[in-house]
């Protein structure tokens, strides 16, 4: 689905990845990992185009994404940080969004998609009150819809379930598992574990703007000989460290 | 029978009549008629024939004339004017006698000359003539009176048409005279409308002065006379009174003299006079001052002018009293620091104090120099900062601590509201 | 084009529902009231005006351009990541905030002359410029805070420049002016105080409203130069070109500058 072929970027004299190659194959959720600063956001804008990497190329579904906007029809972006145009009310949000996705597969019914999922979240009661006096919770949820409404073949989720409440995260993560069960490709970061271990095939490992790992979470913990993912990690970090030292 | 000397107001009504009243009035004189097929068909003829006090009726016509000497007291009278026509080769009449009365008449094109003075009219050295109701149209002097005494010229309409100074004199030209009345003309497209030199015990009133290529009025060693409710308009360089003392002048408008050069009325070497009810609006300055001492400047409207008054520091002992200055671009200017003439009690439309006691004087002075208007006198090009945001802080600070305006040019009771006469 | 409309078509109904923008309009409103009601009539309430619009709009328009992006830059990347070229969402967010504070201020200060009776007034043209270049002061100093902000990562950084180049513009430049003439007295300064003139936008506006206003000042001895110039179409038109420039020579700056960007 998404092809990264030796993506280098750098910002002045940080250099942030470092030659990242990366295959993320079709029908899978694929967790992108790794430290503070380790260039997990970057990728992700990378592949958003948000960010215009300095050597490489990115394909999606076979084509490459430079100097063009229109794949981006096929993906849903949930960003990190939740803020919207704070007089416009939510239904406005939505309709502006979905103005600007007009011209999309037939098939696709946004407005339909949007209202079943102001119900799943129940943000029904908000839809006509204007986005600043929304508290951060019910932001991230518009966050969420925002990023599910339009069907798209491949979701891009940033610390997706940060400020979600039990409930919804509950059904966040369903909502999730449905859409893999649908054929499509869903690409995450989370600093929770647990939430990579329930919900990834696959985990990419991003070290120092390298892909450090890449593989399934079970056979990195069996590789490491860990019963959690957490300590997996520990020890891959661990030992990476040490090699450093020696 | 003429008295020059009569209440202007009935004549000004009666105007229409007065040469059929005096006609009759002289019963016993003789008249003698002219027209292009009477047997008298020149006013030259006519001239020749006449005795002293004979009345000259000279019909509608045009009368292709010029030098017309009248050395005897005569009257000479036009009916529904006829046209005396100097075809541009000279002047048309000269007046050598005491008594002369002209009117009705449309005397036009003089012609031009560099070596004479040609005029459509001229006195010499007479006393108590009357120039009335006459056109004069492209004449290069109009009217012209030289060492005369108690004439006067009374609702003429002269009217230049050339473009510039030299191919033109000046409408109504006095030179050496006293007593004179000049008053409701309409003069128009002259060098200067009304031209003063050596004239004394005068009074002019009621004229309008417009359009002239240089001054509405100019005064020179003119002293002890009067100009009132005359109007002078859109004039290239305003009105120039100069070196003259003890004149009175009240209730004129100057208005709309607006070229680099122009005034509303420039005051040069003037003395001991009155300046009262005068309207001046929209000259690029309004009052320009010179030289000048104790003149008293009271009850003018000054509004819209680019400067409403400028005074050069070496006048002294003027008293600027309740007079108006509304949205004028710059109140009062001067090149000096130290000011010697006093501002009291007039309204300043951009004065911002405040009258705590309610007795409609501002209980703070009101400096009229700005410091604007001092760099702008320094340094010319300034003039396009105007109103920018720079100069107002400039002047502001300036007004908090005076440096570079003069302190003593201040007036300490502005009035807070427009003051009514 | 389609996608510059949708952006801009929100972008407008946030700006002009944002307390601020009220808050513009209705200072706008009660200020004019107030320079009619004192100034007594018309002409001098323009004058007055003039000082307030060349020193607020400016200044206004940059801090909220300036805020408005830092605001929004959340949100701007959430557009980023649609499916809508880049140059459609600044120039469709650009567009929303510069014609909402042209109508706060076109409408705050149009509603109390119309009621004082601008349109049977001699000064209807006076007012029409003033009010024209009052929202063409608007479009350039968005479009200027716009490139200030885009190049300013930094939020602190980006406002304090962008209130020094206000400042640069609305007062400093005029002292620089100053201090020209003073320093080259002698020399004929007044092609110069042209050139220089038409380098400001803010300059440049207040001499084109006040050859129209306080002209009689300005014909005085030296300015005939000036009305030479900015009296002919000419000149009026060189003067239209350059405020023009002001206004579209940001924007392409910002575009090419948000077209090579990282988010």
């Amino acid at each position: 689905m998404v092809e990264v072929k030796s993506i280098e970027k750098s910002f002045g004299k940080l250099t942030v990845l470092k030659g990242v190659t990366v295959q993320i194959p079709k029908g899978k959720v694929i967790a992108i990992l790794g430290p503070n600063g380790s260039g997990k956001t970057t990728l992700i804008k990378c592949i958003l185009g948000l960010v215009i990497p300095d050597k490489g190329d990115i394909l999606i579904g076979g084509e490459n994404i430079k100097n063009n906007w229109k794949y981006r029809n096929n993906i849903g972006y949930l960003p990190q940080i939740a803020r919207f145009p704070e007089n416009l009310t939510v239904s406005e949000l939505f309709r502006m969004i979905q103005d600007l996705r007009k011209n999309q597969n037939p098939k696709n019914n946004p407005e339909q998609t949007c209202s079943q999922f102001v119900s799943l979240f129940q943000i029904q009661s908000f839809l006509n009150k204007p986005l600043r006096s929304l508290s951060g919770g019910t932001r991230q949820k518009v966050n969420v819809i925002l990023a599910l409404m339009f069907n798209p073949d491949l979701y891009i989720f940033d610390e997706p379930t940060v400020g979600l409440d039990p409930i919804s995260c509950v059904r966040f993560k369903e909502t999730v598992l449905k859409e893999k069960n649908n054929g499509k490709t869903i690409l995450l970061t989370t600093h929770i574990l647990s939430e990579v271990e329930e919900m990834s095939d696959e985990i990419i490992f991003l070290l120092e703007g390298k892909i450090y790992y890449q593989g399934s979470p079970k056979e990195l913990m069996a590789n490491k000989q860990e019963n959690t993912l957490e300590k997996a990690i520990a020890k891959m970090l661990e030992e990476n460290e040490q090699k450093n030292t020696n | 029978m003429q008295t020059p000397i009569r209440n202007y107001i009935t004549l000004f009504i009666f105007t229409g009549v007065y040469s059929f009243g005096s006609v009759l009035f002289l019963a016993n004189a003789n008249e003698i008629k002219v027209c292009p097929q009477c047997s008298i068909s020149t006013v030259t003829q006519a001239v020749l024939a006449a005795k002293k006090g004979d009345v000259i009726v000279v019909q509608k016509g045009i009368y292709k004339e010029r030098n017309i000497v009248i050395d005897k007291s005569i009257t000479i009278s036009g009916e529904n004017f006829p046209v005396i026509d100097g075809e541009n080769k000279g002047q048309i009449f000269l007046i050598k006698s005491d008594n002369v009365t002209i009117n009705g008449l449309q005397i036009q094109n003089v012609g031009n000359s560099y070596v004479e003075d040609w005029a459509g009219i001229k006195l010499f050295n007479v006393k108590n003539c009357l120039i009335e109701n006459n056109k004069l149209l492209n004449t290069f002097f109009g009217i012209y009176l030289a060492k005369s005494e108690s004439c006067t010229i009374r609702g003429n309409e002269v009217k230049g048409t050339s473009k510039n100074e030299i191919e033109t004199g000046n409408a109504i030209h006095l030179w050496y005279c006293k007593k004179m009345l000049i008053e409701n003309n309409h003069l128009t497209g002259h060098r200067d409308g009304i031209y003063f030199e050596f004239v004394t015990e005068s009074k002019i009133f009621n004229n309008v002065s417009t359009k002239q290529i240089r001054y509405g009025m100019h005064f020179m060693f003119s002293h002890y006379n009067e100009y009132f409710h005359n109007q002078f308009t859109d004039n290239d360089a305003g009105v120039a009174v100069m070196y003259s003392d003890h004149i009175y002048m009240h209730e004129n408008t100057f208005s709309d003299n607006w070229s680099p050069v122009s005034n509303g009325i420039l005051l040069k070497e003037i003395s001991d006079s009155k300046i009262e009810k005068n309207i001046f609006q929209h000259n690029t300055i309004g009052v320009y001052a010179e030289g000048c001492d104790r003149i008293e400047i009271k009850n003018n409207d000054f509004t819209k002018n680019g400067w409403a008054v400028k005074i050069l520091g070496d006048c002294n002992d003027n008293r600027f009293e309740e007079n108006n200055f509304t949205a004028n671009t710059f109140d009062v200017v001067t090149n000096s620091s130290l000011s010697h003439n006093l501002f009291e009690k007039n309204f300043w439309s951009e004065y911002a104090g405040y009258d705590l006691d309610k007795n409609g004087v501002g209980d703070v002075p009101f400096r009229p120099v700005k410091l604007f208007t001092y760099i702008v006198e320094q340094t010319p090009p300034a003039i396009i900062l105007l109103r920018s945001l720079f100069i107002d802080l400039l002047n502001l600070a300036e007004k908090v601590t005076p440096v570079i305006t003069p302190e003593t040019l201040v007036d300490n009771n502005p009035m807070m509201k427009e003051i009514k006469w | 084009m389609q996608g510059i409309i949708k952006i801009f078509k929100y972008s407008f109904y946030d700006v002009l529902r944002s307390r601020w923008t009220v808050l513009y309009f209705l200072f706008f409103l009660i200020s004019t009231f107030a320079l009619l009601y004192f100034s007594g009539n018309m002409s001098k309430g323009i004058v007055s005006l003039m000082n307030v619009t060349l020193t607020i709009t400016p200044l206004i328009s940059t801090i909220f351009g300036v805020m408005h992006y830092y605001n929004s830059r959340e949100f701007m990347e959430l557009l980023l990541s649609q499916p809508i070229k880049r140059s459609n969402i600044f120039i469709g967010q650009y567009l929303g905030l510069a014609i909402s504070l042209s109508l706060s201020f076109v409408a705050g200060t149009f509603i109390p002359f119309l009621t004082y009776g601008i349109f049977v007034s001699p000064e209807v043209w006076d007012f029409s410029l003033l009010i024209f270049t009052g929202a063409l002061l608007s479009f350039i100093f968005v479009a200027l805070a716009f490139l200030i902000s885009i190049l300013n990562e930094n939020r602190i950084k980006g406002f304090g420049i962008a209130i020094l180049m206000w400042l640069c513009m609305a007062v400093i430049y005029d002292g620089l002016i100053l201090m020209v003439f003073v320093t080259f007295n002698d020399y004929p300064l007044e092609k110069a105080a042209v050139i220089m003139t038409t380098l400001n936008p803010i300059d440049l506006s207040r001499v084109m409203i006040l050859l129209k206003l306080d002209i009689s000042a300005l014909m005085g001895y030296t300015a005939a130069v000036f009305n030479q110039f900015f009296g002919t179409t000419s000149g009026m038109i060189i003067s239209l070109l350059s405020l023009s420039v002001w206004v579209v020579l940001p924007i392409v700056l910002f575009n090419s500058f948000a077209k090579r960007k990282d988010f």
